[in-house]
């Protein structure tokens, strides 16, 4: 029986829950021997001019080694925005005339110990002059408060022409419906902090131990940021303590520890507190969506319009550009006639906006979703049945939307059935009809969303998604994988060996993997974007397949036979000639001879397109407004799926984050641009106590892109929850008035939608 | 000032400076970097020991106030390479990814199974809710405490038993060599 599909436990755990992992505070090393401390001097005001900085009583603190402020900065150039985004919103490493948001980089205190700095970055003197705070939207779209003069505006960059729109969009429909809905500000706080170690040999080359989500990406960026040669760098990733797409590529602190090592002479760490990082890691999400959908009063959607406003932050990072990806999902699952889409990103005087889990795509299926209900609800039809009558037929040749996505494979109304029958959908509307007529309190909603997101994107149509991996075969029979993906806690280790274990026959505890060292793997593309499974696993499997072929022709030579007459016995590890039971070389014997490795480099035709749908059971107190999740029922359809333990384990984790940004989590700032989130004590971090255990159903459509048949899990969760749970906490509150609720659905937000609802009844 | 405390069942007296923090002496002076720091405010768990059997945020506590007390911490839980029931049955239930929040929440459960031997998923679900995870929406977390609190931590599953076996101080370690690499 083969070991794919199968709940292989993690290789990995042991030492996670004894010893614990090794992350980048607990790494110990000869080259970090004597390390100083950086601490950095952070603004307190969201937007202010800064006067003179006076860092001489934080230098006679005791164990203060250095302090340095933007003018001792010569040697590093402002960081310009990539991509498409407005070249003259550069950033500067630190502060030397004004700041933008609280939490921007003032200054930096090195000391002996971490103590002491904590002691020492509080005696830094700085004088702020206060600008006016811009944290709506709309008062960045006025572009009367400018944050980036050079600019002369707070758009960051535009997507689609937003005055070209047609205006016969909705010509025909019965029914047109609209609202703007708020796609809140969230914040990804992985359990791990930034961090950041770094060393500089004698031969000028630094060593930098990072937590990442690719090292070959942050080699990249850090290369970038410091103005030196990638090959002058080498990253080392020690375990990372998750990042959700917070902790690509090189952030400005992570150059800055460089810098002061460089500078200092000597090794320099930072761990972020987590104060730092609520306020100073990039923010997700927060987008201002207004849907238009219009269509017959028979369920049929004829139109849907999606414009979208990106808050990216203080100065644009890879969020600004997020609505590209939204814009490419606009339809969803859905066949819809016409439809159109589009976007600006503004700045404001908040934390960056960047990656988290679904990145741009949970957005896109959010605002579909929540404008299905909008439209089942105008036209008082059951929001299933709506979809069902929307949905793309089945197809196993890759459908093209009207936005450019190509879809490999589908079976929207097969999830969608598939997980109204889980979740006993008509026992659920027909309790829901028994509570509404006795007048129960606490009002039951159900919430549904289906979706297809894209995992595994490359860089374009011109550069096809890639990765590579290498695999060698031990002497002693173990075996060692070098992949380019980056995994920090989706258990690649275990995952990579069960693919080479199957075609080599080696057991999956005597496989070692390694990534995340550039001199080791110089290139790769990291774990983010769902696309590692497609890619580094089919990468590994491909490697063990040409490493077979390889230790053919050896083979063949040792037993004086030709190759095509050899056939490799799994089981035994070893080749024997047909007809020759006696005539036998095992693998571990051709290694003794020649290094046994293969390196190789797996291409897919494209990426690919997972699809699922949810359904959200809640419950919600119509005289508090406290709402209470009590079932998430899911078909994540992801295609083949190598080990189940591993992929419920990503579904389970996306579900739960998904579900928290629609009734919990959310980033907020006062006017002023304060943020009132700053620490684990105030912003609402989903704890085990909110959410049900999840029910799961399992439905696998497979893919032609790659030999596997599989597609990416890691997002599916976080964005299918998110509108299945807020369409049920409006979904209770349906007959009593109540049409939409922004997220998170908080007591007070529920409350007042309530009361709204009462008031005009 | 002179703190005597016992560390894992090790007698220790260490020179500390009066604020420092439990988890800061458990990883600066004793070395022992299971507990992490994930919050500044009590909130997440991450550093959850257990001081004299009672699961405490030891972010949260002055070492001075360890003094003559018993701290055990996820490294002290089971001898060398075996699994504590508890650990063991995270394995199993796959109640860990990224692993920084792992030693910590074992702890609080360990602490919590103490307390209450048969709890119930709601009972479990309260007690672990000062213990923070980002990675598996505690759906496997709270399978693998209700599996230790039922002594369902299987020795069977052929592929199960055999890396379930996997000593957890030998190949493991590679990675961590590789941090040091």
């Amino acid at each position: 029986m083969s070991i794919l599909g199968t709940r292989v436990l993690r290789t990995e755990d042991p030492r996670f829950l004894t010893s614990g992992g090794v992350y980048t505070e607990d790494v110990t090393d000869d080259r970090l021997a004597g390390a100083c401390h950086v601490f950095f001097v952070r603004s307190p005001a969201a937007h202010a001019r800064i006067g003179a900085i006076d860092v001489s009583a934080a230098l006679s603190a005791p164990g203060v080694v250095a302090a340095f402020t933007a003018a001792d900065l010569t040697d590093l150039t402002a960081i310009r925005p990539s991509g498409k985004a407005n070249k003259r919103m550069a950033r500067p490493f630190l502060a030397s005339d004004r700041v933008r948001h609280v939490g921007d980089l003032v200054a930096i205190v090195v000391t002996e110990h971490a103590y002491q700095g904590e002691d020492a970055v509080e005696l830094v003197d700085v004088d702020y002059d206060p600008l006016p705070a811009v944290v709506d939207l709309a008062a960045a779209a006025s572009d009367e408060v400018l944050l980036h003069e050079e600019a002369g505006t707070n758009v960051a960059a535009t997507f689609g022409d937003a005055g070209a729109l047609d205006e016969h969009l909705f010509d025909g429909c019965e029914v047109v419906t609209t609202r703007t809905i708020v796609n809140q500000r969230v914040a990804p706080a992985p359990m791990e902090t930034r961090a950041a170690a770094a060393a500089w040999g004698s031969d000028g080359r630094l060593t930098a131990w990072i937590p990442n989500q690719g090292a070959q990406g942050t080699r990249a960026g850090l290369a970038r940021l410091l103005g030196v040669p990638a090959g002058h760098i080498r990253v080392i990733t020690p375990d990372v303590g998750g990042a959700f797409g917070a902790k690509f590529g090189a952030d400005p602190e992570h150059a800055l520890v460089a810098w002061v090592a460089r500078r200092l002479g000597r090794p320099a760490r930072w761990t972020e507190t987590r104060q730092e990082n609520l306020i100073a890691m990039t923010h997700g999400r927060a987008q201002q969506q207004t849907v238009t959908i219009g269509g017959g009063r028979d369920g049929t959607v004829l139109a849907y319009r999606l414009e979208i406003v990106q808050d990216a932050g203080a100065y644009p990072r890879i969020g600004a550009m997020l609505p590209f990806l939204t814009i490419l999902m606009t339809v969803g699952p859905y066949a819809i006639g016409r439809a159109e889409s589009v976007a600006k990103s503004l700045v404001t005087t908040t934390t960056p906006v960047g990656a988290y889990r679904g990145a741009g795509r949970p957005e896109a299926t959010a605002a579909i979703e929540r404008a299905m209900d909008l439209f089942a609800a105008e036209i008082g039809m059951d929001p299933a049945e709506v979809r069902r009558r929307n949905l793309l037929p089945p197809f196993t040749e890759p459908h093209r939307t009207k936005f450019g996505a190509l879809y490999d494979t589908g079976d929207y109304t097969a999830s969608l059935d598939k997980v109204l029958a889980a979740a006993g959908y008509r026992e659920l509307r027909r309790e829901q009809a028994q509570r509404r007529a006795r007048g129960d309190v606490v009002a039951l909603g159900i919430g549904l969303s289906s979706y297809v997101e894209i995992t595994g994107m490359g860089d374009g149509e011109e550069q096809p998604p890639e990765e590579n991996a290498t695999v060698e075969v031990h002497p002693d029979g173990t075996a060692t994988i070098l992949t380019g993906t980056s995994p920090h806690g989706q258990g690649h280790a275990t995952a990579w060996a069960m693919l080479a274990s199957e075609q080599l026959g080696i057991p999956v505890e005597k496989i070692t993997l390694k990534w995340g060292d550039t001199d080791l793997v110089p290139r790769g593309g990291g774990t983010g974007g769902s696309r590692s499974l497609q890619h580094g696993g089919s990468a590994v499997r491909q490697a063990a397949q040409e490493l077979i072929e390889v230790a053919r022709e050896r083979a063949a030579g040792e037993l004086e036979a030709n190759p095509a007459d050899l056939r490799f016995d799994v089981e035994r590890g070893a080749f024997g000639v047909s007809g020759d039971p006696d005539a036998s070389v095992p693998l571990t014997r051709l290694a003794e001879q020649e290094r046994l490795l293969v390196r190789t480099v797996f291409t897919a035709p494209g990426a690919t397109f997972p699809f699922g749908s949810h359904v959200a059971v809640v419950e919600v107190d119509t005289e508090t407004g406290k709402v209470a999740l009590r079932r998430m029922v899911t078909v994540d359809d992801a295609g083949f799926v190598l080990n189940p333990l591993l992929a419920e384990g990503q579904r389970h984790g996306g579900i739960a984050q998904g579900a928290a940004q629609a009734f919990l989590e959310e980033v907020v700032y006062d006017d002023d641009g304060n943020p009132l989130t700053a620490s684990l004590a105030d912003y609402p971090f989903l704890s085990a106590t909110e959410v049900p255990s999840f029910e799961l159903a399992d439905m696998q459509t497979l893919t032609s892109y790659n030999p596997l048949g599989v597609k990416g899990i890691g997002e599916a969760g976080s964005i299918g929850a998110t509108p299945a749970v807020q369409n049920a906490v409006i979904d209770a509150l349906a007959h009593l008035g109540v049409r939409h609720i922004d997220m998170p659905a908080s007591p007070q937000r529920v409350w007042q939608a309530l009361q709204a609802a009462r008031e005009s009844a | 000032m002179q703190v005597e405390l016992g560390v894992n069942g090790e007698h220790r007296s260490d020179d500390v400076e009066p604020r420092l923090l439990l988890v800061h002496y458990l990883r600066e002076v004793c070395g022992l970097r299971a507990a992490n720091v994930g919050c500044d405010t009590t909130s997440c768990g991450a550093c959850t020991v257990l001081l004299d059997g009672v699961s405490v945020k030891s972010c949260t506590v002055l070492t001075v106030q360890a003094a003559g007390q018993q701290v055990t911490t996820a490294e002290g839980l089971a001898a060398e390479g075996e699994l504590h029931p508890v650990q063991a049955a995270f394995r199993q239930e796959h109640g860990l990814q990224c692993g920084f929040c792992t030693p910590g929440m074992v702890m609080a459960a360990v602490g919590l199974l103490s307390e209450n031997p048969d709890p119930s998923e709601t009972e479990v679900r309260e007690g672990l809710e000062g213990n923070f995870c980002r990675c598996t929406g505690y759906h496997n977390i709270v399978r693998a405490v209700l599996a230790a609190a039922a002594g369902g931590v299987p020795a069977a599953g052929a592929r199960a038993a055999a890396t379930a076996r996997t000593p957890a101080a030998g190949s493991e370690r590679a990675q961590a060599g590789q941090a040091g690499a």
